[in-house]
């Protein structure tokens, strides 16, 4: 029996096949897919913000964050055997919800801002990134299947999409 | 800077930012049933501590489609303010509005969707001012910005704003209908720093909620 295991806002999952992963209603949150193809082993962070250097306060979430998020889907999907050197990725998210800036903070472009923050990221870590489908001002539903290394993206009015 | 830790916030003051919340939305709610004239009801706030994972279930699942009308607060309190309502819901609102000269089927026209924004406004517009009267502090609404799209990815821009400051969301909501079909939510949230100054202005102490900050 195949699952779909459900990764909420950040938050992060690993799984093998048949399963696969998804999130639901992606924001301006980036959902990032990483996968060994040649064990098959995916897993799938939900990033909420760019930087965890750049924030005040307390975190003890580093799923929340597009640095130790990745960095901490890397280390779970080790642990089951994969090889740093072998992922590769693949980007949804980090669309603009509201057309006006309702906050005079630059939380308005944060969608631009991760999606730029994961890739510099994935870059430095020599990850290649396969396929993305970000920006734009709608919300994703995704879901990831690291057997095939397909992700869809559902939206309200179009079509899926697999990249 | 001293900041509030949620882990404190007692039932008292849980009961408090309710009664806000309650009062808050019982003023948008006349505002709303007088444009509409029909009775719409409320039942009892929500004041919610989420984690980041559950914030999307709030409303119905996070595919739920939702028009929602956003606006950001400035003044002595900061934070967001939306008004969030099913889409079904939104057309018969709006159809409501425009004394049944909506368009058919279930898609918004421009001059719909433009109206909606501005009832949006008018309701998030008198929730606020009853905040500030009973706090007496500044409050400024930023213009209205409205988006319809999937409940989880609107949810996400207020949870962001959050996230810079720690790892779960406190929110103030409310839910009204009408006897028939409007179903929809008011949710307040203010920046963290702000429920201090709200709870305060209220003559609540906050001395024991409060984490000296140490970075």
């Amino acid at each position: 029996m195949s699952e779909i295991i459900k990764v909420g806002m950040a938050d992060l999952k690993v799984c093998k096949p048949p399963d696969g992963l998804t999130t639901l209603g992606l924001g301006s949150c980036v959902g990032v897919a990483l996968r060994d193809p040649i064990l098959k082993i995916g897993g799938l962070v939900h990033i909420m913000l760019p930087d965890s250097t750049a924030i005040r306060g307390s975190h003890n979430n580093p799923a929340k964050f597009a640095d130790t998020g990745i960095e901490e889907l890397i280390r779970e999907m080790e642990m089951m055997g994969a090889r740093r050197s072998r992922l590769t990725a693949k980007l949804a998210g980090g669309a603009t919800m509201f057309a006006v800036a309702t906050r005079s903070s630059d939380v308005g472009m944060i969608g631009d801002r991760n999606v730029k923050a994961c890739k510099t990221i994935l870059e430095r870590m020599k990850i290649p990134i396969l396929a993305e489908n970000t920006g734009a001002n709608y919300g994703r539903t995704v879901i990831f299947y690291p057997d095939s290394g397909d992700y869809h993206i559902r939206a309200v009015g179009k079509d899926v999409i697999i990249i | 800077m001293a900041r509030l830790d949620l882990q404190k916030i007692s039932d008292t003051y849980y009961d408090v930012l309710k009664e806000l919340g309650n009062i808050g939305a019982g003023n948008a709610m006349t505002a709303l049933s007088q444009m509409l004239q029909c009775k719409i009801d409320m039942r009892v706030p929500q004041v919610q501590l989420l984690e980041f994972q559950d914030v999307g279930a709030l409303m119905g699942g996070e595919e739920q489609i939702m028009v929602c009308v956003m606006l950001g607060v400035e003044g002595d309190i900061t934070g967001s303010m939306m008004f969030m309502i099913e889409k079904k819901s939104a057309k018969h609102l709006i159809n409501k509005v425009m004394m049944g000269y909506g368009e058919p089927g279930e898609d918004f026209s421009e001059m719909e969707l433009s109206a909606l924004n501005e009832v949006g406004n008018i309701i998030t517009g008198a929730y606020l001012n009853a905040l500030a009267s009973m706090t007496n502090l500044r409050l400024q609404p930023s213009p209205p910005a409205l988006t319809i799209d999937m409940a989880g990815a609107i949810l996400s821009v207020p949870a962001i704003e959050f996230g810079i400051m720690g790892d779960k969301l406190l929110l103030i909501q409310s839910q009204f209908f009408d006897e028939i079909e409007i179903d929809g939510y008011f949710i307040l949230i203010p920046d963290i720093d702000s429920y201090v100054r709200i709870l305060s202005s209220l003559g609540l102490p906050v001395d024991g909620l409060l984490i000296e900050h140490d970075e």
